[in-house]
């Protein structure tokens, strides 16, 4: 069941570099994994040999280009346990998925009165655009609370939702504090209330399996960056009756079957959602950090995930003056803490001095740092790659930090 | 670079105990400051009477250097003209924003010579500004908050 991390950090060639002349610890993949060879191999190896724009051409290139960007996409469509891979809609990232949602779905069946239910730990990403589709409605945003542990409590959600919610859209896990949500209980009963269900996986598809259907969402989304691949391409998993239902979001090439002036008619999905030529080489880069980590296993990905955390929870609970923030009892690998009488981002800055990578803020989840009393926290966040000499040295420049402030 | 380089003892000093931390009596000019990246936030207070800061103080939270840099701030500027706190902040905003691989000016900065260190970090720079530039604000009248975004 377990990683072997020495042979996995070989994979990363950035791995091999310093930080301020110190061996490089990164521990910030909550905000974006390293990539491993397999993955940069297969992006430059897509420009030097396959690469063309697809759907348009009739030369082999441009067959070549496509059949490897179709390709991708059903790797997608096993990550997630999708039923049909014409479910799969490539965007940017999570964040312009879930405003692909809000925007088209909100537009069509959102109307004045309705509800929206969210939760207090969401990232911005998951709260600013449903406020934006809300306004436009004139719907109402609801919040469902979270505890002091970063769980968010199901009764508490349940009493929220109502006839009048349309919607309900929560994280899969926490980005500040690694907290899992009992995503599939949760769905049950927005269903139950007649409301559809989107998660934001950003965080939950590099560190747990996924399976939608056993999940029971109607949307699922994730950025392709937090996955080990590259930046600038991300997914929309939707149930394919929804995504047929809806409108299309942007307009332009690619997206449409046929164009005239006094009428257009839009392509069938996925492509309805996919106007202009798509970042080709990200969805091979993609589909190839797909293949990487399912060859490792999401099981394995998981476990060696929570037993580096129970390490790390370990020693940093013995440090005086330490809190770790966000105590769930299904947590991913997130250490978020604070530090008597430190601000966070001067543990950033001295850490930072001792080669450790880490995060310090707000974590684009403002609400829910408001709801914690806390301006901010340090977050040292896992991935495949760390070890727990990673965490020993998290935890030595830590002591230093101590010192320094002393 | 060490980090007691950028962690001097007066920065320290005056993180752990910032000086005229409070809302001095009769203020009549203030002016808020954020840095939305961090969560840095701060109000500057100032009595100003005739062209001069008569008093000043500030209240709020951030990182050791925006608080250590507010309260070297109020030193700084207490007793002065207008006009000098604009050219302090001339002063001080053109020594944090310049090559750190130059030696530092750091002429007529008395003790804020202490922040040279921090150019070497360019994410930490407004962290040590935003107090001067919600200063420069409070003293202009400026009512609107300062943001280092």
């Amino acid at each position: 069941m377990t990683l072997d991390v020495q042979r996995i950090r070989k994979d990363f060639p950035i791995l091999a570099r310093t930080m301020r002349g110190k061996p490089l610890v990164y521990l910030d993949s909550a905000a974006s994994a390293q990539k491993p060879r397999a993955v940069i191999d297969a992006i430059s190896s897509f420009y030097e040999s396959s690469y063309a724009n697809i759907h348009r051409g009739v030369y082999e290139l441009s067959e070549t280009a496509t059949r490897l960007h179709d390709e991708a996409r059903v790797k997608v469509q096993r990550l997630l346990g999708a039923p049909d891979p014409r479910e799969v809609v490539f965007v940017r990232n999570a964040t312009e998925a879930i405003n692909l949602v809000a925007a088209s779905w909100g537009r069509s069946r959102l109307r004045a009165g309705d509800e929206v239910l969210i939760t207090t730990l969401e990232h911005h990403s998951n709260i600013v655009p449903w406020q934006l589709a809300c306004e436009a409605a004139g719907a109402r945003l609801v919040v469902a609370p979270v505890d002091e542990r970063g769980e968010v409590p199901l009764d508490a959600l349940e009493a929220r939702l109502s006839e009048r919610t349309r919607m309900v859209a929560v994280a899969h896990v926490s980005n500040a504090l690694g907290s899992v949500l009992p995503v599939a209980e949760i769905a049950a009963l927005a269903h139950r209330a007649g409301a559809l269900v989107l998660v934001d996986g950003a965080q939950a598809v590099p560190r747990l399996p996924v399976d939608v259907r056993a999940l029971g969402c109607d949307f699922y989304v994730f950025s392709g960056h937090k996955l080990y691949g590259p930046t600038g391409v991300g997914c929309l998993w939707g149930r394919r009756e929804l995504l047929e239902a809806m409108p299309p979001w942007q307009g332009g090439g690619d997206m449409i079957a046929e164009v005239r002036f006094e009428k257009t008619t839009y392509a069938e999905i996925p492509y309805k959602f996919e106007a202009g030529t798509p970042d080709i080489a990200g969805a091979v880069g993609l589909g190839a950090a797909i293949d990487y980590l399912l060859d490792l296993g999401m099981e394995r990905v998981a476990h060696h995930e929570r037993e580096l955390l129970a390490y790390g929870t370990q020693l940093l609970a013995e440090i005086p003056g330490l809190r770790i923030v966000g105590t769930a009892r299904e947590k991913t690998g997130v250490l978020s803490f604070v530090l008597d009488g430190v601000h966070p981002h001067d543990i950033g800055t001295i850490l930072d001095q001792e080669g450790v990578a880490i995060r310090a803020g707000h974590h684009c989840a403002q609400p829910l740092m408001e709801r914690l009393g806390l301006a901010a926290t340090a977050r040292a966040s896992l991935g495949v790659y760390n070890s727990e000499d990673d965490l020993d040295r998290l935890a030595a420049a830590i002591r230093k930090v101590i010192e320094v402030f002393a | 670079m060490d980090v007691r380089e950028l962690y001097q003892s007066t920065i320290l000093d005056h993180n752990k105990r910032p000086r005229n931390f409070r809302v001095p009596e009769a203020a009549n000019r203030e002016a808020r400051g954020n840095n939305p990246l961090c969560g840095d936030q701060l109000t500057v207070y100032l009595r100003v009477e005739d062209g001069v800061v008569k008093d000043v103080g500030f209240q709020g939270s951030g990182c050791a250097i925006s608080k250590a840099s507010a309260s070297l701030m109020t030193e700084a500027v207490a007793g002065r003209s207008l006009a000098e706190v604009d050219a302090l902040f001339d002063r001080f905003h053109r020594l944090l924003t310049s090559d750190p691989t130059a030696p530092p000016d750091t002429d007529g900065l008395g003790k804020l010579a202490v922040f040279s260190g921090v150019r070497e970090y360019p994410v930490r720079v407004k962290c040590a500004t935003l107090p001067w530039h919600t200063v420069r604000a409070a003293a202009r009248g400026d009512a609107t908050t300062v943001k280092t975004e």
